[in-house]
């Protein structure tokens, strides 16, 4: 992973001291509220419900063992004791105090790390797929793009004041587990017909509460270009995106509002007068940053063990591990593996001080030190040998951090609600408890299968709600906490928004209705389909019905049609 | 008006006023106070001619100020006229004017000083001079100053000519 030179942690560590300056002049009253909220902003800092809760940065979610035990260590020493992994790849922690920001983050430089830009209106943490560089079908390892890209666009003067937050996402490939259609900016790695490598370009996507899918603002972008471009486009939205209603500030309203045609216009007449400026990276930059991103001493192994066979054969609960928390690695003889943070009853994301310790202990052990953190709220080891599985896992379990649901339903995806944020309609913690409560059965779960659930506390949407195949989001209806279903959403190659199913429901009603649902996938579905698929042939229509328990009369007359 | 600004590394005294429209009045009915003036872009374009006679008959300066809204392309021709070009920032999340800047130093060229106006705060004085602002109205100059240093380095290019970080000498060359 990419290791800090003398410039990198000089800019940190005056960020540090600036930062400390201006704790110093609002504690003193020298700042205004205001001034001070844009300022906070930019180094993670949020004033929610009941405190200060502060975001810390893991750009593209590369995280080292002692990185890990140093966010053990703050969790423990200036919160709770526990800490929230966002759909981010980012650490939040919601107990500090403001006066001891400055110090946490000091500390955090002390390893390299920092809240720069985790919040505010500007370039955010760049993030990308948390399986880059081991995922097999990668056209390109996208990591020293994403490197190469949070250099560029940290403390970038021109852009400290966009209209709005401004999410770049990078994807290896046309799989797109980063999920670059429902960013501001997205780049995809592709090739050209010639073999070039260079970018798919993709803007104006975004969550929030208009939920749009981003479009292809340019086929193929040479990898030379990247910065030159992306300040063109940004430079695009700086000028020209709406400053008069938060709601409407994106980029996602600006692409609405003028097309994506006069876009890609105004995007491509900015970027000839900085097209092949100084801006423009060399094959020099790109093999500095790649470097750091040089695969770990594989050992050369063959693709089967047989020790991890046997385990597996003859221990199901083991075997039932390696279906859903191991991941195809390029390198043969080894398996990514992700540690679940979505222990039952658990707030999903959630991991305890102890358990960042763990996770670091198992890095070390078993991966080479290095740690990924993800979308879908979990820690991911992205080198194991195969061999080592077995004792891995008993470890994990130890921890509690073996919880065998990857991608089945109860590896859901929430934000914190309304229990820490201010901005939250409904508290989404209890509800992710109640339906992985009404999911508890393992072989169920597992006869499921792959179902993506996402909760979000309110229209800001930081769950994701609106690409789970199933979502729910917290709404007030006249002071009441109801959530709203939404079916149908998914990331990366199949991208979709989902639909809504119809009336909220308050929130005791949930957790039956998403298993009607569910049950009408099972009595749906065809052999071997998942519910996303079963829910496009079949329809949106037919579940809301059953989410419902209404109407089974027209269910049965649509079966007889379709059964003829 | 401030009586007193950042110009380069030193607190000067200010010698303009800003001149700003009221609601409802005509750019070509604007009064002009005594002294060196930046005159609102409309007004600029409504009496280019009154002012640049004024400038030759009386001696006062030029200058002009852009709001956020302003398309600096309109000024690209007449850049020669002015000794300083303000920039106003109505609140210190409107970003527009560092594009602004921006534009006019590196498409359009202009050498003169590039004043920010409105809503300046210390916190973002590294930002405006990076983007090329070389004056700064800023509350309590003084003491103010002192964050024109809060960074000592960068990563990219912008309008004050840095060349990006891996362009350099001092860049390590790459491991053989």
């Amino acid at each position: 992973m990419y290791t800090y030179n003398d410039t990198d942690r000089r800019l940190v560590a005056e960020r540090v001291a600036q930062y400390r300056d201006q704790t110093r002049r609002y504690l003193a009253g020298e700042l205004g509220e205001d001034q001070f909220r844009l300022l906070r902003l930019q180094n993670g800092l949020y004033l929610q419900r009941h405190n200060p809760m502060l975001r810390i940065a893991i750009p593209y979610g590369q995280v080292s063992a002692p990185q890990m035990r140093l966010l053990a260590r703050i969790t423990r020493s200036y919160d709770r004791g526990v800490g929230h992994f966002s759909t981010r790849h980012n650490l939040q922690l919601n107990w500090v105090r403001l006066d001891r920001v400055p110090d946490i983050l000091a500390e955090l430089a002390g390893q390299d790390m920092h809240a720069i830009q985790s919040s505010g209106s500007c370039i955010r943490v760049v993030t990308t797929d948390p399986l880059a560089g081991v995922a097999p079908g990668e056209i390109a390892d996208p990591r020293p793009w994403a490197e190469i890209f949070r250099q560029w666009s940290t403390l970038h003067p021109e852009f400290v004041a966009l209209p709005r937050k401004f999410k770049v996402a990078f994807a290896g490939g046309p799989d797109d587990a980063a999920s670059v259609r429902t960013h501001d900016l997205g780049f995809e790695l592709v090739r050209d017909d010639q073999g070039r490598l260079g970018f798919r370009v993709w803007t104006g996507g975004g969550l929030g509460r208009t939920p749009i899918l981003g479009q292809v603002v340019r086929e193929f972008l040479p990898w030379p270009d990247l910065l030159t471009y992306a300040e063109a486009l940004l430079r695009v939205y700086n000028l020209n995106g709406r400053r008069d209603n938060a709601f409407k500030s994106r980029i996602k309203i600006l692409v609405q509002s003028i097309g994506i045609e006069e876009m890609k216009r105004r995007v491509e007449s900015e970027w000839r007068h900085l097209r092949d400026g100084i801006q423009t990276l060399t094959d020099a930059e790109v093999e500095r940053i790649a470097a750091h991103f040089a695969p770990p001493d594989y050992e050369s192994l063959p693709g089967l063990d047989s020790r991890f066979e046997f385990s597996r054969r003859f221990d199901k609960e083991f075997a039932a591990w390696v279906r859903s928390n191991t991941h195809a690695h390029r390198q043969p003889g080894y398996a990514a593996v992700t540690l679940s943070l979505k222990a039952p009853g658990r707030a999903p994301g959630d991991a305890t001080a102890e358990q960042m310790d763990s996770a670091a202990d198992l890095a070390e052990r078993f991966a080479f030190g290095e740690l990924r953190t993800a979308q879908t709220q979990n820690l991911i080891l992205p080198d194991v040998r195969k061999r080592d599985l077995y004792n891995l896992w008993q470890e994990a379990k130890k921890a509690g951090l073996a919880t065998p649901s990857v991608g089945l339903l109860t590896d859901i995806v929430s934000c914190p609600g309304g229990d820490f944020c201010s901005l939250a309609n409904a508290r989404s913690l209890p509800l992710a408890a109640a339906v992985q409560a009404r999911f508890a059965d393992r072989a169920a779960l597992a006869d499921i299968g792959e179902l993506r659930l996402n909760i979000s506390g309110c229209v800001n949407a930081c769950g994701h709600h609106h690409v789970g195949a199933i979502g729910i989001l917290g709404v007030d209806k006249n002071g009441e906490e109801c959530y709203q279903i939404t079916l149908g959403g998914a990331t990366g190659r199949q991208a979709a928004i989902g639909s809504i199913i119809g009336p909220s429901l308050p929130a005791a009603e949930v957790p039956a209705a998403v298993e009607r649902i569910v049950e009408h996938y099972r009595s749906r579905r065809r052999p071997k389909e998942r519910f996303i698929d079963t829910v496009r042939r079949v329809g949106v229509k037919s579940f809301a019905n059953a989410a419902y328990a209404r109407d089974f009369s027209y269910l049965e007359n649509e079966r007889e049609a379709v059964n003829g | 008006m401030a009586d007193k600004l950042i110009k380069g590394d030193s607190v000067v005294a200010n010698e303009w006023t800003v001149l700003r429209l009221a609601e409802g009045e005509l750019p070509g009915e604007a009064g002009l106070p005594f002294g060196n003036v930046l005159v609102p872009l409309a007004v600029w374009q409504a009496r280019k001619w009154d002012l640049v006679r004024r400038h030759w008959e009386q001696g006062h300066l030029l200058g002009v100020w852009l709001g956020p809204k302003d398309d600096p392309a309109q000024l690209a021709d007449d850049l020669g006229h002015f000794s300083v070009i303000g920039v106003h920032f109505p609140l210190a999340g409107d970003g527009r004017g560092y594009s602004i800047a921006t534009l006019l130093r590196v498409r359009y060229g202009y050498a003169g000083e590039l004043r920010a106006i409105g809503a300046v705060g210390r916190d973002h004085l590294h930002f405006l001079r990076r983007v090329g602002f070389d004056a700064f109205e800023v509350n309590d100059p003084e003491s103010a100053i002192a964050s024109l240093g809060d960074f000592s380095d960068a990563y990219q290019t912008a309008a004050d000519g840095r060349l990006p970080w891996f362009r350099r000498a001092a860049a390590p060359a790459l491991a053989a």
